[in-house]
């Protein structure tokens, strides 16, 4: 082993992967972290300030409850996205002209940016002429998310849920599509019911698209920002003002860099730990379990 | 376990079949015995595992009934019909253990977990899968995925009938022998109805007691290795079963004699009356390689032929024979002579089959 002939030149070959990803990501986060231990007064004032950012954030208040509601919204949303996705791609067209009209129907609001997505649920929401508020309120409820927080809410999710559940049909219904006949035609040979054979083929053969799914949905939803933004604004009170936005009133609103750097950071290293977590489960349950087997 | 008869069973994947091009399945007549061994073989397109999906009831056949101990079961789904199929590529449940992967179709039906235990202990005993029943069928190999899905098939002791489609396709070279022997020995222990679909005569001579050669969705001819060998009944069968295939070759009367591309052909009396009774252009003598006499000088009844090529394999040579416009293959044993330019052959009597449109015809020798 020992007598190998050993050339690390080819190390040079990562450099430009390494000069893109220093300018794309490692740059910009540098100079987060340089804000985030220092107290900026003007271009020549300047203290270290250590982790003392980091203890003030994580003790505030408002912070605390805007990641409290950030985590409920964002389980919220997967627990109703990720089962209705697959639930609509299990029932969407095979083949023929229908599959790709409800393609194209389930792709739409894919397409839309979010704030305009956000301006689409403000009008549609409005008790004098959006349909939704309107017809809430001709039948007796009396709907207004500026001014209940539980019906802000609910609407919220209900964007949220219209915008990005297609994005899990899809990735599902390719996973689908990519299942051989064979294991269909297995199963019913091995008298196998509907239900073992989503349990047993389909599931099983969407697990890596859920995840991709999943994990992309956490991340989007856990940064949302412009939906709820133009649509209550937080409101009513602070009821709907997720992370990201009590992030951004406070660095542009309030000019408190050091702070919102550090908050900037606690807020990656959320994002990035949850989904690790979330990826290594889901890997190990593939695995053969330690005692069984060679 | 259930005899399965076709009756005048036809299949078309066309909406409006017209000619009979049209059909995968030409109109048959056929019957699998309970307890037999048998294998379908043909080249790939020749309908075999459309045939064997008509059977399991995956697919609907257009006309004619599938019956199993006589019960029309056109109706069944599969699920009904109490069969099993084991596919070309291995089906296996991704997150299941071997265990369970062999327990799915006894589970299935509400078998008592005690029952589901003994089986598949039993049938993993059989396919030496025991030491990987405690892993997940998705990390394990081609060839032990592919026995994983044989076992699935095996479990039900009570199947009518076990079928494979080309099950060995993934399987190494030397793995597949083995697999093919722990079938034929699960075959004699089981006795159950087994229907091997391949495009490979050995693995079909081997399985087999008796193989049924499709050929452009038809049954051409069904009966045991050595008499597919020894008597074709059809030209197709002749040329797919052997290697190298049978020697064909045109034939027509004239003034009395056989007679090849100008080449007069000696033969006896009775070949000579059906090849003239034969209201045909298409009339044709076979004869395989192994049967053809050759010598290194002139004998009686001896036509000469040109030696084109030697082709040594070992044990034997193969000789390229031309006769005319007429290419000819013989086979002879290493320890005979090979003739280097002219070679004398004759066509013995007994191993000269006469092939009228394609089919056989049996000559009376008297």
């Amino acid at each position: 082993m020992n007598n190998k002939v050993r050339n690390n030149k080819a190390w040079w070959l990562i450099l430009p992967m390494l000069l893109l990803v220093a300018f794309s990501a490692i740059i910009p986060l540098m100079t987060v972290v340089n804000y985030s231990v220092q107290d900026v007064f003007d271009a020549q004032t300047r203290y270290f300030t250590g982790t003392e950012w980091f203890v003030q954030m994580l003790n505030d208040p408002t912070l605390q409850s805007a990641l409290g509601r950030q985590f409920a919204f964002s389980l919220t949303i997967l627990a109703i996205e990720v089962p209705l996705g697959i639930g609509i791609a299990l029932l969407m067209p095979k083949k023929g002209w229908q599959a790709s009209a409800i393609l194209i129907l389930v792709t739409l609001p894919l397409l839309i940016p979010w704030n305009v997505v956000g301006s689409i649920w403000q009008i549609f929401t409005r008790g004098d002429i959006g349909l939704m508020g309107w017809s809430l309120r001709e039948l007796g409820y009396s709907y207004n998310i500026t001014r209940s927080p539980l019906d802000a809410w609910i609407t919220i999710v209900i964007m949220d849920v219209w915008h990005w559940t297609p994005l899990i049909a899809l990735l599902c219904y390719s996973g689908l599509r990519a299942i051989p006949e064979a294991y269909y035609q297995a199963a019913r040979i091995d008298r196998a019911s509907r239900w073992a054979i989503f349990r047993y083929i389909q599931l099983p053969k969407l697990t890596n698209v859920l995840v991709i799914g999943i994990l992309l949905r956490f991340m989007h939803s856990f940064m949302i920002y412009a939906e709820p933004f133009v649509l209550t604004g937080g409101g009513p009170g602070s009821s709907t003002t997720f992370l990201s936005q009590a992030l951004a009133i406070m660095a542009t609103a309030q000019f408190d860099v050091g702070p919102s750097a550090a908050f900037s950071l606690i807020y990656f290293l959320i994002i990035l730990l949850v989904s690790w977590v979330f990826y290594t489960a889901i890997m190990n349950m593939q695995k053969d379990k330690k005692d069984g087997g060679a | 376990m259930a005899e399965i008869a076709l009756k005048s069973l036809a299949h078309s994947y066309l909406a409006n079949p017209g000619s009979p091009e049209d059909y995968a399945i030409r109109e048959m007549t056929h019957v699998w015995q309970q307890g037999g061994a048998y294998a379908l073989l043909g080249p790939s397109g020749c309908g075999k595992s459309t045939l064997l999906n008509i059977i399991s009831g995956l697919l609907e056949p257009s006309s004619g009934e599938v019956l199993f101990d006589g019960q029309v079961v056109n109706a069944l789904p599969p699920e009904e019909r109490n069969i099993a199929q084991v596919f070309q590529f291995p089906v296996i449940y991704d997150t299941m253990t071997v265990y369970d992967n062999l327990a799915f179709p006894l589970r299935n039906v509400g078998t008592p977990a005690d029952k589901v235990h003994e089986r598949v202990l039993e049938v993993a005993d059989v396919l030496d899968l025991t030491p990987q029943l405690k892993r997940k069928a998705k990390n394990l190999s081609a060839d032990e995925k592919q026995k994983v899905s044989m076992g699935r098939g095996l479990v039900r002791d009570d199947v009518s009938a076990i079928l494979f489609d080309e099950p060995l396709t993934v399987i190494d070279p030397q793995l597949k022998w083995k697999l093919r022997r722990k079938l034929k020995e699960i075959h004699q222990r089981f006795n159950i109805t087994m229907v091997y679909v391949t495009h490979d005569q050995l693995e079909a001579s081997t399985f087999a007691d008796k193989i049924a050669v499709m050929y452009e969705g038809q049954v051409v001819q069904f009966g045991t290795p050595r008499e597919l060998f020894e008597r074709p009944a059809h030209t197709f069968v002749g040329y797919f079963i052997g290697s190298p295939g049978m020697n064909l070759f045109d034939v027509r009367v004239r003034d009395g004699e056989v007679i090849a591309d100008d080449t007069v052909i000696p033969v006896g009396r009775g070949i000579h009356d059906a090849v003239a009774r034969a209201r045909s252009n298409n009339v044709r003598l076979g004869i395989r390689p192994e049967f053809v006499e050759v010598h290194g000088t002139p004998v009686e009844a001896g036509i000469e032929a040109v030696v084109e090529d030697v082709q040594d394999l070992g044990t034997y040579s193969i000789l390229s024979l031309r006769l005319g416009d007429i290419a000819l293959k013989a086979r002879i044993d290493e320890d005979s002579p090979v003739p280097s330019k002219s070679a004398y052959i004759r066509f013995p009597d007994e191993w000269v089959g006469l092939y009228v449109d394609e089919f056989r015809v049996e000559i009376d020798h008297e």
